[in-house]
């Protein structure tokens, strides 16, 4: 792998070059090459195993990557677990599943990384998460066990745990598809809060209301590579590519 | 209007269910006679626990305790319980042949343990752990007596050690595992060069010591219990580690796991003790004394650390990869994430199994009979062959069943309650 030094400045968040992953002799990722700016809103979308949620989840260092190079804000991930840990406490991650941890309080869950990664006197900790869960509306919950909250209030309770460590990226895997209807709305609005306040956020999703109203830019992917980006008024109203055009239709056509 | 219309007007009123589905009516009809099958395994039951009790309560309740022998027994009424065994045993079922003046000892020892049990079963309310850490100390000082500087240097050690830790962290570097070289360096220096003269020195300005009672003095209940908590509480961390280990990516610590357990599981237990009470001697330099309680410890821990290592790894197996993924998300180290969120949920899904290894020790400790440790069982047939008693047999296995009934019992029911306490779905 050539080491050629690449040009960053200070506004790019994220960059990947020439990025390909493989699992086994499966061919996930094929030459991905993306940069982020700071306060950018990405939405990633494409057909199911187009490779979306793997992209997302080899620039936190969930999956390694085989080939090319990503950078994140600054740091290049390599096996250094140093810079692994690093990166992964500058960079917050929203799961489809939630995955709070059951055994703790809302509270709690939201604390335990200040406190063991960013050595957080437990008071302080805990008016950083009291304040973010009144960010995302729940204050009142705080107490609770995950297991007695409804699915948009476990939701809620990942990201304000996320933003407790005060992350500069934030990364979204389809955080609405196992919520019901009634349900997403609420998600959503908090998503658009962080949006609105400036975060640079990657999120995975299909809903084409919540990319239409904050995207800077739609990426769309299929077979492992990205296949069209653009401005998502373009996007939507003037798809290139045939296989976009395809999973527009399919998507909002019904 | 169509048809199928249909608004209701009035609110419906909620009222009483019958007194035949409340209360201890319904309770008997839910549970003992909902239907022809089971009124029938019911009245089967009722039965056999009438019969039981019939021939049981009078044996128990007009049974002998003062008599001399057996003999006697049998002369003043042969159909009653002769519990004078237990009387003119009790001391050496408890304490085996430890010698009589020191019974203060273990007894002391077993207060002490329930003293340092308390705030470790019941965190929450009771906060004095010094007392737990000093507690395994103070416990061998006590059972095997000598000066009391013979642990009293582990501690103190070990608090230098600690010390050192600390000040290297602070002094010299952040790197933790640094400092703990830095700090096993120094315990290794310690034990090997200073030790000795420190615990001399003490032992001249502060002589502090009891009188030594030799391994093979111990024994009755007091030696139940000393084999099977230390094989508790040092199989539990074994375990755990094992655990990990047979999950880890680097496949020379898996194998090393994977190999222990897959031994010493398909090795039965008589076996290991066995190794331990004599095949161990031709493997140690000669005149190494290596106490038999201490040799037997550490085989029955081996064994239920491997099974241990088990029960954990279904437990690890329950929880979603969602869990590892999270914690790692949000910057945990691998360590962090096992100890605050892997481990704790890991523990929770396999307390009936990890309670369950744990009974099956404490009861397995029974085994060490067979290499002629003096177990309460062992015991048994030692009074057995006394001619006095010579042709006892249900007084004496009832009330050494009764004693590991009550700590088997005791076990779990603190895993039920913490199970309760641990819930936190609903
Ligand atoms: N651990 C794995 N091992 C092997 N193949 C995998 C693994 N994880 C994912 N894949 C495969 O990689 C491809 C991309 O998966 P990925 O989860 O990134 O898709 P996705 O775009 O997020 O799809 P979805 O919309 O269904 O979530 C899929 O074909 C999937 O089967
Ligand atoms: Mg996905």
């Amino acid at each position: 792998m050539e080491k050629t030094k690449i040009n960053i400045t200070d506004e790019v968040a994220i960059h990947i070059s020439n990025m390909n992953k493989w699992y086994g002799n499966f061919h996930v990722l094929r030459d991905i090459n993306l940069e982020v700016m700071r306060g950018e809103r990405i939405v990633v979308c494409g057909p199911s195993g187009s490779g979306k949620s793997t992209l997302i989840r080899c620039i936190n260092r969930l999956e390694e990557h085989q080939k090319g190079r990503i950078i994140v804000d600054g740091t290049e991930l390599t096996t250094d677990l140093k810079n692994i840990d690093k990166i992964r406490s500058e960079v917050g991650m929203v799961f489809q599943h939630f995955n709070l941890f059951p055994h703790l309080t809302t509270l709690e869950n939201c604390t335990l990384a200040p406190i063991w990664v960013r050595e957080t006197p437990e008071k302080d900790a805990q008016d950083i998460a009291m304040e973010m869960l009144e960010k995302v509306k729940i204050p009142e919950q705080a107490h609770k066990y995950p297991g007695q909250l409804s699915g948009g209030q476990q939701q809620r309770v990942a990201i304000a745990r996320s933003l407790c460590m005060k992350p500069r990226i934030m990364l979204f895997d389809e955080v609405t598809s196992a919520l019901d209807p009634e349900m997403i709305k609420e998600v959503l609005d908090t998503m658009i809060q962080l949006a609105e306040d400036g975060m640079t956020m990657i999120c995975v999703t299909h809903e084409m209301g919540f990319a239409r109203q904050v995207a800077d830019r739609v990426i769309f992917m299929d077979d492992g590579q990205i296949v069209e980006q653009n401005e998502p008024e373009s996007f939507f109203n003037k798809p290139q590519s045939d296989r976009t055009k395809l999973f527009l239709s399919q998507i909002l056509g019904h | 209007m169509s048809k199928i219309a249909f608004v209701q007007k009035n609110k419906i009123p909620p009222s009483p269910a019958p007194i035949s589905e409340v209360g201890f009516i319904g309770w008997l009809k839910q549970n003992l006679f909902s239907s022809w099958f089971n009124t029938l395994l019911t009245l089967i039951s009722i039965y056999f626990i009438f019969i039981i009790l019939r021939d049981f309560i009078p044996w128990a309740w007009g049974g002998h305790w003062n008599t001399k022998s057996l003999r006697e027994c049998l002369d003043l009424n042969p159909d009653v319980a002769c519990f004078s065994v237990l009387t003119a045993r009790w001391k050496q079922l408890l304490f085996g042949l430890y010698p009589a003046e020191e019974y203060w000892r273990p007894t002391v020892t077993f207060i002490f343990l329930i003293l340092s049990m308390i705030p470790i079963l019941f965190p929450k309310y009771f906060k004095f752990f010094w007392f737990s850490v000093i507690y395994p100390g103070l416990a061998i000082w006590l059972l095997w007596g000598g000066s009391i500087w013979g642990v009293g240097i582990v501690y103190i050690g070990l608090s230098l050690g600690i010390f050192t830790f600390i000040l290297l962290l602070k002094l010299v570097s952040k790197n933790t595992v640094l400092a703990g070289i830095g700090a096993l360096i120094f315990l290794i220096v310690f034990f090997m060069f200073f030790s000795n003269y420190l615990v001399n020195f003490l032992n001249i300005i502060l002589p502090i010591a009891l009188p030594p009672v030799e391994s093979l003095k111990m024994g009755g209940f007091t030696l139940s219990l000393i084999v099977g908590i230390t094989g508790i509480v040092a199989s539990f961390p074994i375990g755990i580690l094992l655990a990990l280990g047979r999950q880890s990516n680097l496949p020379i610590i898996k194998m090393i796991c994977v190999g222990f357990i897959e031994f010493i599981r398909g090795v039965p237990l008589i076996t290991l003790l066995f190794v331990a009470s004599v095949l161990l001697n031709y493997f140690l330099p000669p005149g190494t004394n290596f106490d038999i309680v201490l040799r037997v410890i550490i085989m029955v821990t081996f064994f239920s650390a491997a099974y241990m290592a088990e029960v954990i790894r279904g437990g690890l197996a329950g929880l979603p990869l969602g869990q590892h993924e999270a914690s790692a998300s949000l910057g945990l180290t691998y360590w962090q994430s096992q100890r605050l969120v892997i481990m704790p949920q890991a523990l929770k899904i396999s307390i009936p199994g990890i309670v369950n290894t744990f009974i099956g020790l404490f009861k397995d400790t029974t085994l060490v009979s067979i290499i002629s440790l003096r177990d309460p069982v062992g015991l048994a047939s030692t009074i057995r062959a006394d001619q006095t008693w010579n042709g006892i047999y249900w007084e004496l296995y009832v009330a050494i069943g009764l004693m590991f009934f009550i700590f088997c019992f005791g076990m779990s029911q603190y895993s039920q309650y913490l199970e309760r306490k641990l819930k936190t779905d609903k």
